[in-house]
């Protein structure tokens, strides 16, 4: 457990010594303000609801939770540091777990700051707070999810912009999977078993039903589940380069 | 305290490592020399644990590094190629990260920071970030974090690459003194360096030892080993080697320089170079050389070690007459 402790320690004051953390979070508040209040009209529609704010975090998440990501282990790889962390007397999983624990820490304040939203709609009107807060537990297991498939590509390679494609490739699909503009298009060919069950595999069709503030345990599993094989393919990865 | 058993390693059809064995004791310090590509980074990778070894097996102290890794790279300092180091740290920030992960805290941290920072020499930059070191200081940082736990075995792979002078017998310095209580490995190009800090040295080339031995050892397999070598004042070459070549004792003679006249005779087998040098310098006398020079040639590392590693042997009759 130390280990890890220091692991993540270490991982999260690089973030903050480097820009990458501060870029992320001004960004993401950015965007996600703009979308929430000039795009999808947060102010016109008159509900007190987040919805609004919540929709756009999947297409956020897509490119800004791979530019977070990227550096994890391609990073380390390319400065030949890798060496240095594994001839320590830490096993694979605990650095794999510190270095996600820091990025994710990353999101979680990222996503802590934009408070002020909450603030203005409760100010505004009476919204449903258990909604919200399940929301911002979806957005945060999302972002979590999207954060462990990153980490797997970023162990694949030394190139950070390698990385971060296939990354955001790899998320765009676990997007579009449960897209309806997609899942419709789909229906007119494919069983409607099959698109279900490809939808299944979708963040979207889990994050959508966490924001109706209904805490399934399937939603949170297929989170979860996705961050524990995720990383653990990253484990084996990096046990594999090592080999050769 | 380092046993490492038919170490081999493959990668894919290339065999990089091909049955290394040899053990390292407490107070010795062993040379791995060899050329580029011989397969030292990969043995050092394997003892060290970082990379897996496709077959034999590593003991550090009494853990085997495949099956007990962490109890084994506890007991381990390590220096790798190149220096790698954290480049968005300080130099303090980075060595308190590493003994940290070495299990120190508190006031032990802060003593085993205390100790390397001087050992090192880095108080002028410890508020640096990595990034902005020049490359001596960056690999000393990087030497700071292998021995910040004291470790009983420190592994070092070429841990002079990119030092001046000064720092690179600093760095000597404080192998051969580490030496006294630990047991090291330490790669190198430099072959001097193996004379100044190693007890034993092993040459490595094309993934198997093919000398193992003291300095002093190894320098015996030099061609030139042995060898009397005298030069004069004045005179004629050839008149002298001549002269040497009539000698029973002598197997042959050869001629280095014209001017100044330098000749080297290699006595025949079986003849102690003594009493060859004995013989010459009565020859000497007889034919009054105006000798300014008579030596007994060591031999030399770095013939040996072109004799060993290069295929053919243009190498080493070239350097007969050096």
């Amino acid at each position: 457990m130390k280990p890890i402790i220091t692991i993540a320690r270490r991982e999260l004051s690089g973030y903050f010594a480097s820009p990458v953390a501060f870029v992320f979070i001004v960004i993401f508040l950015l965007l996600s303000g703009f979308f929430t209040f000039m795009v999808a009209g947060f102010f016109e529609r008159g509900q007190a609801n987040l919805e609004t704010f919540f929709a756009w975090h999947p297409w956020l998440y897509l490119f800004l939770v791979p530019a977070v990501g990227m550096r994890m282990w391609s990073e380390e790889r390319r400065l030949g540091t890798i060496e240095l962390l594994l001839t320590m007397p830490v096993t694979p999983w605990q650095a794999i777990v510190g270095k996600f624990i820091a990025a994710w820490a990353v999101i979680g304040i990222a996503l802590g700051l934009t408070f002020p939203v909450w603030i203005t709609v409760n100010y505004l009107g009476n919204p449903d707070n258990g909604v919200i807060f399940a929301s911002y537990l979806g957005s945060f297991l999302m972002g979590g999810a999207y954060l462990a498939i990153t980490a797997m590509t970023s162990a694949m390679t030394r190139n950070q912009v390698v990385a971060f494609i296939v990354s955001v490739v790899l998320a765009l699909f676990l997007i579009l999977a449960g897209y309806p503009p997609v899942t419709n298009l789909l229906v007119t060919w494919a069983k409607p078993w099959l698109v279900e069950g490809i939808a299944a595999f979708s963040v979207m069709t889990h994050f959508e039903s966490i924001q109706k503030g209904v805490l399934d345990t399937r939603d949170l599993f297929y989170f979860l589940s996705v961050i524990v094989f995720s990383l653990f393919t990253t484990s084996v990865i990096v046990r594999a380069h090592r080999a050769g | 305290m380092i046993k490492v058993r038919n170490l081999k390693k493959t990668f894919g059809p290339k065999v990089a490592v091909n049955g290394v064995s040899f053990t390292v004791e407490k107070g010795e310090v062993l040379g791995f020399l060899g050329p580029n590509g011989a397969g030292k980074s990969t043995t050092m990778r394997m003892i060290t644990g970082f990379i897996p070894p496709t077959d034999g097996e590593v003991t550090i102290g009494d853990h085997n590094i495949v099956d007990q890794p962490i109890a084994a790279k506890r007991l381990i300092g390590y220096l790798p190629e190149n220096a790698p180091s954290y480049n968005d740290m300080t130099v303090l920030g980075f060595l308190n990260f590493a003994a940290e992960l070495r299990g120190l805290t508190g006031g032990e941290q802060r003593k085993a920071v205390e100790r390397v920072v001087e050992m090192c020499f880095l108080e002028n930059v410890l508020h640096q970030s990595v990034e902005t070191l020049s490359k001596g200081y960056r690999h000393r940082t990087c030497f700071a974090q292998s021995i910040i736990h004291d470790p009983e075995v420190l592994i070092l792979d070429e841990p002079t690459d990119g030092l001046d002078p000064n720092q690179k017998h600093e760095v000597r310095t404080l192998i051969r003194r580490m030496g006294e209580k630990k047991a090291i490995i330490f790669s190198t190009h430099i072959l001097e360096e193996v004379e100044a800090v190693c007890s034993r040295a092993i040459i490595i080339d094309r993934g198997t030892i093919v000398a193992n031995g003291t300095p002093e050892e190894l320098k015996q397999r030099s061609a030139q080993a042995g060898a009397i070598t005298v030069r004069l004042g004045e005179g004629s070459a050839n008149a002298v080697k001549g002269k040497l070549d009539g000698l029973n004792m002598v197997d042959r003679a050869v001629v280095v320089s014209d001017s100044p006249v330098t000749v080297r005779a290699f006595p025949r087998k079986q003849i102690a170079s003594d009493d060859l040098a004995r013989a010459i310098s009565d020859v000497a006398m007889k034919e009054r050389w105006s000798l300014i020079e008579l030596r007994t040639e060591e031999g030399r590392l770095d013939e040996v070690f072109r004799s060993i590693t290069l295929p053919d042997t243009k190498a080493s009759k070239k350097e007969e007459a050096k």
